[in-house]
């Protein structure tokens, strides 16, 4: 008797070695480059490297903006997400398909057209500018550039979360006597939640690390609007390999403890909301 | 508190879902709508509760016309197919709901909510499992925490839409007799949907039988089955033998097989009859000559069950004869008989 053919599903092996090898193509290959950069940095050299006044600046330029993108998103997202999830209207799967419109586009065209239609004469800042609100090239403008690049994450994650509660959840809360707003807070609102969350938490890292769109539309003036990722850029540019790691080691740490803090979080909901027994 | 539904019609874009009907139920009555998928039997329910709004017509609680009135404002207990409870919260806060929900000025006090909570969980024999999640819960007792919930509000008119549908029938049985119960002690006014005629036929007080969006008979279960209106009430309150032929001096002919009607009786091409008005013969008589073969036998239950074939038949036909006449004929598969009908029933032909 053989002790393989275990598996009943074909083409395990075959997969699995494929998959691992684009893994390790794409994703160690590069990191192990990273940290080969930084392993020529002594500590203070690194600590130098990351916390350059001009750094830091673009720190709080970039935290500050793609928080606020994420925090649009986690609002706006939402709400298409609704939209699309609750109700049948002309045009409805034409409003779905541009949903993905953000990632389809390159970035720096999304990035060239924001800046040209939010420039102090471009179409939409020219009736902005009277009232006194700047976009292009401040940093409303780069948080806008993130909010629209990343916006399919709360809306896909959202999307379907929505489709699986039942309608009928709504309607017996509404039969008990809910209003509107009580039954959307305790009753839908609870259930969306770590949709809502991830996909927040996804725009925010993806604003992070955002460069094509942004680099259009801030200006980049030292201190005021640049980016992290543009300062990673600059560092390339003058052949500063290590210092570029450096900051992108940073960013690849923040990005990563988010995303962890967020999978443990929503586990725990899961786990909580199925009983403890999954 | 009766309801009174006057010619209430609904459609769906092209289709109609309700034609105009209009129907009464007293203060206190059970009333079960029974009917086929796309008879119209939520659709009605959900317009009872508030959750569709009619076309056309009216309904009225009471002397109170609710037709505009928010289902929120109804205050109709509402049962959902698939439960609907709120998977994040515990089994209490689940039957809490309704009373949190209330404007400030209307809430009672924690201790009370806790109490009536407590108290309702007693009655549905649910106390020790209060702080489970429903996913803890077994398709029963998640149908008991959404009747509680419903029940925690005090609705005067409770609404079920296929209580039990997804219940295995043991569990079905006892959640029927426990709703009976349920329903003397509360007093409400109730009105379930069900497409299981044995459920509709024990549980109401009046049937309400309907098809196609029409209410097809409105009767007591016992005169629904002894006199149904219709050929659909007939045929869809149990099961059915045909014999379709043609009409010859008094006789149903059909090949050689022949059943002996009324002389007196209306001419016509059909007759139905119920597996137990069937006797099953050696020999025809003068009442009929119907030549059948066993095709097979379930000796299990009160009667034993047989299917018989036949050349003049369109479909085969089912017999059940007691295990007495069972024992003394020996009926086998491949087995030759005659039918004689102890009974028949003829309808007028259906406008389809």
């Amino acid at each position: 008797m053989s002790t393989r053919s275990a598996r009943v599903l074909p083409g395990f092996s075959l997969s699995l070695g494929v998959t691992l090898l684009f893994v390790s193509l794409i994703l160690l290959l590069p990191m192990t480059s990273l940290i080969g950069q930084l392993s020529t940095l002594s500590w203070s050299q690194y600590w130098a490297a990351i916390t350059d006044p001009r750094l830091i600046a673009s720190y709080k330029v970039t935290l500050l903006a793609a928080l606020a993108a994420s925090l649009f998103n986690a609002l706006f997202g939402l709400l298409m997400a609704w939209v699309l999830a609750r109700y049948t209207f002309p045009g409805k799967r034409i409003l779905d398909a541009l949903m993905d419109l953000p990632f389809a586009l390159p970035t720096a065209v999304a990035g060239i057209t924001l800046a040209t239609l939010y420039s102090r004469n471009g179409a939409v800042g020219s009736l902005l500018d009277p009232l006194g609100i700047e976009v292009a090239y401040t940093w409303l403008g780069i948080a806008l550039a993130m909010a629209f690049t990343s916006v399919p994450f709360v809306v896909r994650t959202v999307q379907p979360v929505l489709e699986d509660l039942p309608a009928q959840a709504d309607e017996a809360a509404l039969t008990l006597g809910a209003s509107n707003l009580y039954a959307f807070r305790r009753v839908i609102l609870p259930h969306i939640w770590p949709a809502v969350v991830t996909g927040t938490g996804l725009s925010f890292a993806r604003s992070l690390g955002e460069f094509g769109a942004v680099i259009f539309i801030a200006g980049n003036m030292p201190y005021r609007t640049e980016v992290v990722s543009l300062m990673m850029a600059t560092r390339l540019e003058e052949y500063d390999y290590a210092g570029a790691a450096a900051i992108a080691s940073l960013v690849m740490l923040v990005s990563l403890l988010l995303l962890l803090a967020i999978n443990l979080w929503q586990g725990r909901f899961y786990r909580r909301l199925h009983g403890g027994r999954h | 508190m009766s309801i009174s539904v006057t010619g209430v019609s609904r459609r769906f874009g092209n289709t109609t879902a309700l034609h105009p009907l209009s129907l009464e139920i007293a203060k206190g009555e059970m009333v079960g709508l029974l009917g086929p998928s796309g008879s119209g039997k939520t659709t009605l329910l959900r317009i009872i509760a508030g959750l569709e709004t009619p076309n056309s017509g009216s309904i009225h609680f009471g002397d109170r016309d609710v037709t505009h009135v928010h289902v929120r404002k109804r205050r109709v207990g509402f049962v959902f197919q698939h439960y609907a409870l709120f998977r994040h919260m515990s089994v209490f806060e689940n039957v809490a709901f309704g009373l949190r929900a209330r404007p400030s000025s209307e809430r009672l006090s924690n201790a009370e909510i806790h109490d009536r909570v407590h108290h309702l969980l007693e009655r549905v024999r649910l106390e020790a499992l209060a702080k489970r999640l429903p996913a803890q819960l077994s398709g029963g007792q998640q149908q008991r925490v959404a009747l509680a919930r419903a029940l925690a509000v005090e609705p005067e008119v409770l609404l079920l839409d296929e209580p039990f549908g997804a219940l295995d029938a043991k569990v079905r049985l006892e959640l029927r007799r426990w709703l009976r119960h349920l329903h003397e002690e509360f007093n409400f006014t109730s009105v379930f949907v069900t497409h299981d005629q044995e459920e509709a036929l024990e549980l109401s007080d009046r049937v309400v039988v309907m098809s196609n969006g029409r209410i097809e008979q409105i009767d007591t279960p016992q005169t629904l089955y002894r006199a149904p209106a219709n050929r659909f009430v007939f045929s869809f309150l149990g099961e059915t033998n045909r014999f379709a032929g043609e009409y010859r001096e008094g006789r149903l002919h059909r090949d050689q097989a022949w059943i002996q009607l009324d002389k007196a009786g209306a001419p016509t091409s059909e007759v139905l009859l119920r597996p137990h008005e069937l006797i099953l013969t050696t020999a025809p008589d003068a009442r009929a000559h119907l030549p059948v073969t066993v095709d097979a036998v379930s000796p299990v239950g009160s009667d034993v069950r047989i299917e018989l074939t036949a050349d003049w038949m369109d479909t085969p036909w089912l017999a059940s004869i007691t295990h007495h006449d069972f024992d003394r004929l020996r009926p086998e598969r491949g087995g030759a008989f005659f039918v004689i009908p102890a009974r028949w029933h003829q309808f007028a032909p259906e406008n389809a």
